[in-house]
């Protein structure tokens, strides 16, 4: 008997969680599970079909032309340029940016005013806040032609030899101060007396960082690293878009693998090579993923993600 | 070594300090890149405020020879197109902000549930989105051409209505404040699942609650790309959109003049629009400089809490 209603108050409980569940996990559906199944339209020549152009009508009656768009894609300049971008961008971005974080928490922890430390904090935060169309804003402001402060004589959107320069600046200038703040949050969490100790022990200041600080902090910038070579593959469609103007004679150092996606599916309306592009991008980005993760459960267990 | 300590303790200073002479090197990088956070802001500020002439002569400046408020004229002369995407950001913002942090909050209580046999399954079925997707030709098809949101507020809230990151963040804050067995005893008295998470769960969880309703309206109110790819409408624009056509627009603007050239004798500089746009920059980053000191703690607090791994 108490068995009996043990097992449908058990099942009410995980009736009603469920009834909680469905929103999220219709969108889940919707929004991701779906577009998953259309992938199979990098496998075709999608076009619509006039007298009823549904999604899945279209989808049915298109002509299935194997690896196609991947052939084409690939046998364009265009695609291993835009590989090799993302990936060198990202990688210099990567590094870049958890080298001056962690320097900046660092030294933001050693300041002996504190006021001024959270100050700076606050100002580090602003580029954390705002859009990137705005950045394309403050960037036109020192690069546009004739009315820029560094127009001179060159026409920054026409020349891109400095470009990679640009872009690495505007990228490290968005993301180094909310990546430092993460980082400082975790050495405020270090007991200062492990520094004390560290000091009284005869320990330099670069020793107590290089002992204490930097193995205290070393899970987080393992977690930050996979999650980031994790998504190697995936660009800031955002600056590499709205920063560029997203002008054409730049594309040769500013085309990365989500303005290309784009630019098939928007510009040239070749759904089948952006759904192409697209699927090559996440299956690559999935094979990082795992396997960054997987060398990480091997050296260090408790670090990795999953 | 002797010599070490007493100066370590002298003068009442906090022990284990730093030399005067490197944290004066540390305040000049510091404050050297806190400043350079802000100077483009007031750069931009600078040149809304610079007038028509000075911008002709000099171009943009920090130091212009002359100052006028034509530009914040102008902007306010778009007059209903500019109040009409400021109320289409609000819009977006507060409703897309408020379904989201519900149906977060919901979501991440089934998996906090540890007696929630499917609380695993659904984990699961949110954390494979995060490694593994459509790409971007499918998702905008779908929300397109099956479900028909094109050009309405929903192709702007919908996109964004869901992060599974939030939903592990969230589950993380759930575990870190509401300890099951209130749950429990919650149940025992007879509480049902609804009430238990909008009486028991929610009070104790409003922190993680705050962070996750700040970085999901943050999301919105920066949101340019659904535009993009959704709205051809002006009148749905949002704040961040217009601000992108107008750079667009005032270079074909610009074109067109040149086009036209000497014939049409068009004197471009007395057009107001360089100083406009970036007076339009200036109205679109106000509201969000102005709140942002206040709600930060907030951020750094959450993704703190979300950054150590349960």
């Amino acid at each position: 008997m108490t068995n009996m209603r043990k097992f449908i108050n058990r099942n009410k409980t995980t009736f009603a969680i469920t009834t909680l569940m469905l929103p999220g996990a219709l969108w889940l559906l919707l929004i991701r599970y779906i577009p998953m199944a259309g992938i199979v339209i990098a496998f075709q020549d999608y076009r619509p079909h006039p007298p009823n152009p549904t999604l899945l009508n279209n989808i049915i009656n298109s002509r299935w032309v194997g690896f196609d768009n991947f052939r084409f894609m690939f046998a364009s300049a265009d695609a291993w340029r835009m590989i090799r971008n993302t990936l060198a961008y990202n990688a210099v971005f990567i590094v870049l940016t958890m080298v001056f974080a962690v320097a900046f928490a660092i030294m933001l922890n050693e300041l002996t005013k504190k006021f001024m430390a959270k100050l700076y904090q606050t100002l580090m935060f602003f580029p954390f806040v705002i859009s990137w169309v705005v950045v394309s804003y403050f960037v036109f402001a020192f690069l546009a032609p004739t009315y820029g402060l560094l127009a001179e004589n060159t026409n920054w959107y026409m020349d891109s030899t400095l470009w990679p320069l640009i872009l690495t600046s505007a990228n490290l200038w968005k993301t180094v101060g909310y990546s430092c703040i993460m980082y400082l949050v975790a050495i405020t969490s270090i007991d200062t007396t492990q520094y004390e100790a560290a000091s009284i022990d005869g320990a330099t200041k670069w020793q107590q960082v290089w002992n204490v600080t930097i193995p205290h902090i070393k899970p987080m910038i393992v977690i930050l690293l996979i999650l980031s070579a994790g998504r190697i593959f995936n660009a800031d469609f955002g600056l590499f878009y709205n920063v560029t103007l997203d002008s054409g004679p730049l594309y040769p150092v500013t085309d990365v693998v989500d303005t290309y996606v784009f630019r098939a599916l928007q510009r040239l309306n070749n759904i089948g090579m952006s759904t192409a592009a697209g699927l090559f991008q996440n299956v690559v980005g999935f094979i990082c993923i795992m396997l960054v993760n997987g060398i990480v459960r091997k050296l260090e267990p408790d670090h990795a993600l999953f | 070594m002797t010599s070490n300590i007493p100066s370590v303790v002298k003068k009442g200073k906090r022990i284990n300090s730093i030399n005067f002479l490197s944290e004066l090197v540390m305040h000049l990088i510091l404050g050297g890149f806190a400043l350079l956070c802000v100077i483009p802001f007031a750069f931009i500020i600078i040149i809304s405020f610079s007038s028509a002439d000075s911008l002709t002569t000099m171009g943009y400046s920090f130091t212009p020879i002359g100052w006028s408020l034509l530009a914040y004229q102008a902007a306010f002369d778009l007059g209903a197109e500019l109040w009409r995407s400021y109320f289409n950001s609000f819009f977006v913002t507060i409703i897309g902000t408020l379904l989201s942090v519900i149906i977060c909050t919901m979501y991440a209580y089934g998996l906090y549930r540890r007696d929630y046999p499917l609380a695993k399954f659904f984990a699961f079925i949110a954390f494979f989105t995060m490694i593994f997707g459509g790409g971007l030709a499918p998702t905008v098809m779908v929300i397109r051409n099956l479900l028909g949101l094109a050009d309405s507020y929903w192709a702007l809230i919908v996109p964004l209505l869901v992060s599974p990151f939030n939903f592990f963040l969230m589950r993380t804050f759930l575990k870190v404040s509401v300890p099951e067995s209130l749950i429990e005893s919650a149940r025992l008295d007879g509480s049902g699942e609804f009430r238990t998470l909008i009486s028991i769960v929610v009070p104790l969880a409003k922190p993680g609650i705050a962070t996750i309703s700040l970085l999901t309206a943050l999301a919105y109110w920066n949101d340019w790309f659904n535009a993009l790819l959704f709205i051809r409408n002006s009148q749905l624009y949002p704040l961040q959109y217009l601000l992108m056509q107008m750079q667009t627009n005032v270079d074909f603007i610009r074109r067109n003049v040149a086009l036209l050239g000497a014939a049409a004798n068009i004197d471009f500089s007395q057009l107001p629009s360089e100083g406009l746009r970036m007076a339009l920059c200036v109205l679109v980053v106000l509201p969000i400089a102005f709140a942002y000191p206040f709600f930060q703690r907030f951020i750094v607090a959450g993704l703190a809490v979300g950054a150590v791994k349960e």
